[in-house]
């Protein structure tokens, strides 16, 4: 029998602790909860050989602009340099560590720290160092001193489909292998134009950032917990649809397609909370749907490990960056978007639909707080687990979304950067 | 003149406001705004950057009610209230049938353990429209002074 050990109860540094048995079908509560597993996180993962979300390519449009952003808990600039590349460093001075820019973007030539006016161009290079050759004659920076050997670590870059994504590892594969055919074409089929930002909010989630990526994840959950959806028969579990995971298990894309005819009784004779027939919408103008992408495909959900959201609900679209922030607070960045050939029917019917999702989202708002209630729940269970069993054990495609395939496709890729 | 709008009429109307909100009578809400009404819950930095989209957002009065219907019907959330503290409204402009004020507001969140937390602040940016002896809102856009909201937003600014 295997036995669980609470990282928080070993030595200093982090340490693999033995994983329950069952492999990839259980997962310990203190996986969710420890310092240790944070830092390492940060370490094997974040700064690992994975790409993580930074922003839109039309966030940074024009040479010049930036977005402050995050990889993990490292803060970092994105920007685009007059030679009209993007490129993303940490948002730290390699003077005291101080952060470089204090705002969460705009438009700069360069940037200055704040605290002794060290400067730095947009790719994050060293320029100038305040009173480098002293005063008077007097101070200044020893003889040895090199502005080329200090400056603030660098990301790789990768651009697909108009999102940036970086990288502080040498090894991660190049983006389109990283993300495999499958879920690359699930992205190219949403942003196949240039989009337009709409608006942008965080939602602060109160609980580890693990639970928000593995409830997007989870298809099992999402026709249980949101009854909007069910409601209006927009997504049923024998719906047609269906899910790709990812080679390396870490991404993927989970799809239905609409079917007004369909009677499902299963709900019904589940005495399932979800199936309330006699609700209707006063003004059903939220569910008209436009066929945007001319495949009769209504919702598309994606997600590329470690932080990334792509969302589809109907004409909806967002994209979300999921940010640990603390050890059970997690930022969930939403950007909404359209199109930059939007007509004035389809901003409006997207002003209308981006009711579906967000923090007040009508299929959305449950998201927020449900990793709150598991991470309540488990308060004194770090040595229990959870049950990722629906669907077998395996990770593999499944033309079905009764299915945890893709939440323990996660933590295949989890456990194997963590090394646990 | 009879049915012109008073400031009076503009803070009974927003005391109204508050009252349905705060006091669980969320059926009465959406009869505060005309037929034709605009109201978004949006951020200070979206609305300085002229992006349309809201947190909440409805432009029939039809929207209204089906956002009250998902609260009561459809949507999960742990049982919370609100109380609403409205500061003066500013009068920017008033023909007499139709006025635009700003007024602040902070809302404070009661979850059902008690743990109570300031939620929101920010400005409504409203128009208010007379019609016989009613006012009612044909615009109110809660502009929140904060882009985070924590965990969710069930109940509206």
């Amino acid at each position: 029998m295997n036995v669980t050990v609470p990282p928080g109860s070993l030595p200093n540094t982090p340490q693999p602790a033995e994983w329950p048995e069952g492999a990839l079908t259980r997962v310990p509560y203190w996986i969710y909860q420890s310092p240790e597993i944070t830092a390492l996180e940060q370490q094997n993962l974040f700064e690992g050989p994975v790409w993580n979300f930074l922003c839109l390519e039309a966030e940074v449009a024009k040479p010049g602009d930036y977005r402050v952003t995050f990889v993990g808990a490292m803060p970092v600039v994105v920007a685009r340099d007059f030679d009209d590349e993007i490129y993303a460093f940490e948002n730290r001075c390699a003077h005291r560590g101080a952060l470089i820019a204090l705002d969460t973007g705009g438009h700069a030539r360069d940037f200055t720290c704040v605290y002794h006016a060290w400067n730095y161009d947009l790719k994050g290079n060293l320029k100038a160092v305040a009173f480098e050759d002293g005063v008077n004659g007097k101070g200044g920076m020893g003889k040895t001193f090199c502005r080329a050997d200090h400056g603030p670590r660098k990301l790789r870059i990768a651009l697909f489909c108009g999102l940036v994504f970086g990288s502080l590892s040498d090894d991660v594969p190049p983006i389109e292998e990283y993300l495999g055919e499958e879920v690359a074409s699930r992205i190219k089929r949403v942003l196949h134009k240039p989009v337009v930002v709409t608006g942008r909010y965080t939602q602060m989630l109160p609980n580890n950032w693990k639970l928000y990526f593995e409830n997007v994840k989870d298809t099992y959950h999402a026709s249980l917990l949101h009854t909007f959806f069910t409601t209006f028969r927009i997504n049923r579990l024998s719906q047609r649809g269906g899910m790709v995971v990812s080679p390396d298990g870490g991404s993927h894309a989970s799809f239905s397609f609409i079917d007004h005819k369909s009677q499902q009784n299963e709900y019904a004779a589940m005495g399932i909370r979800s199936d309330n027939e006699d609700f209707a919408l006063k003004d059903k103008s939220l569910l008209d749907n436009a066929d945007e992408f001319n495949d009769g495909c209504h919702m598309q959900i994606l997600t590329v490990f470690p932080n990334f959201v792509l969302q589809q609900i109907q004409n909806a679209l967002a994209v979300r960056q999921i940010l640990p922030k603390a050890q059970m607070q997690t930022a969930l960045n939403w950007t909404t978007f359209g199109f930059a050939d939007d007509t004035p029917d389809m901003t409006k019917r997207r002003l209308r639909q981006n009711n579906l999702a967000g923090p007040a989202g009508y299929v959305s708002m449950e998201d927020g707080a449900v990793g709150g209630f598991v991470q309540r729940g488990i308060a004194a269970a770090s040595g229990e687990r959870a049950v990722i069993e629906m669907g077998g054990s395996s990770t593999a495609n499944e033309g079905t979304r009764a299915t945890e395939a893709s939440v323990r496709g996660f933590w295949k890729r989890y456990r194997g950067l963590m090394g646990i | 003149m009879t049915g012109a709008i008073t400031t009076e009429r503009i803070l009974a109307l927003q005391a109204a406001y508050i009252r349905c909100i705060d006091s669980d009578a969320l059926e009465a809400w959406p009869d505060l705004f005309t037929d034709e009404c605009l109201y978004v819950v949006t951020t200070a930095e979206n609305h300085r950057l002229g992006y349309q989209s809201g947190i909440i957002y409805a432009d029939t009065k039809g929207m209204l009610v089906d956002r009250v219907a998902a609260l009561r019907k459809a949507n999960v959330y742990e049982k919370q209230s609100y109380r609403h503290i409205v500061g003066l409204p500013h009068i920017i402009k008033n023909s007499g049938s139709e006025a635009e004020a700003e007024t602040p507001f902070l809302v404070a969140r009661i979850m059902h353990d008690g743990e109570t937390s300031i939620f929101a602040t920010g400005v409504y940016l409203d128009t208010y429209r007379a019609a016989g002896v009613d006012l009612k809102f044909a615009r109110r856009l809660a502009v929140c002074d904060s882009s985070r909201v924590d965990t969710l937003m069930a109940l509206p600014l």
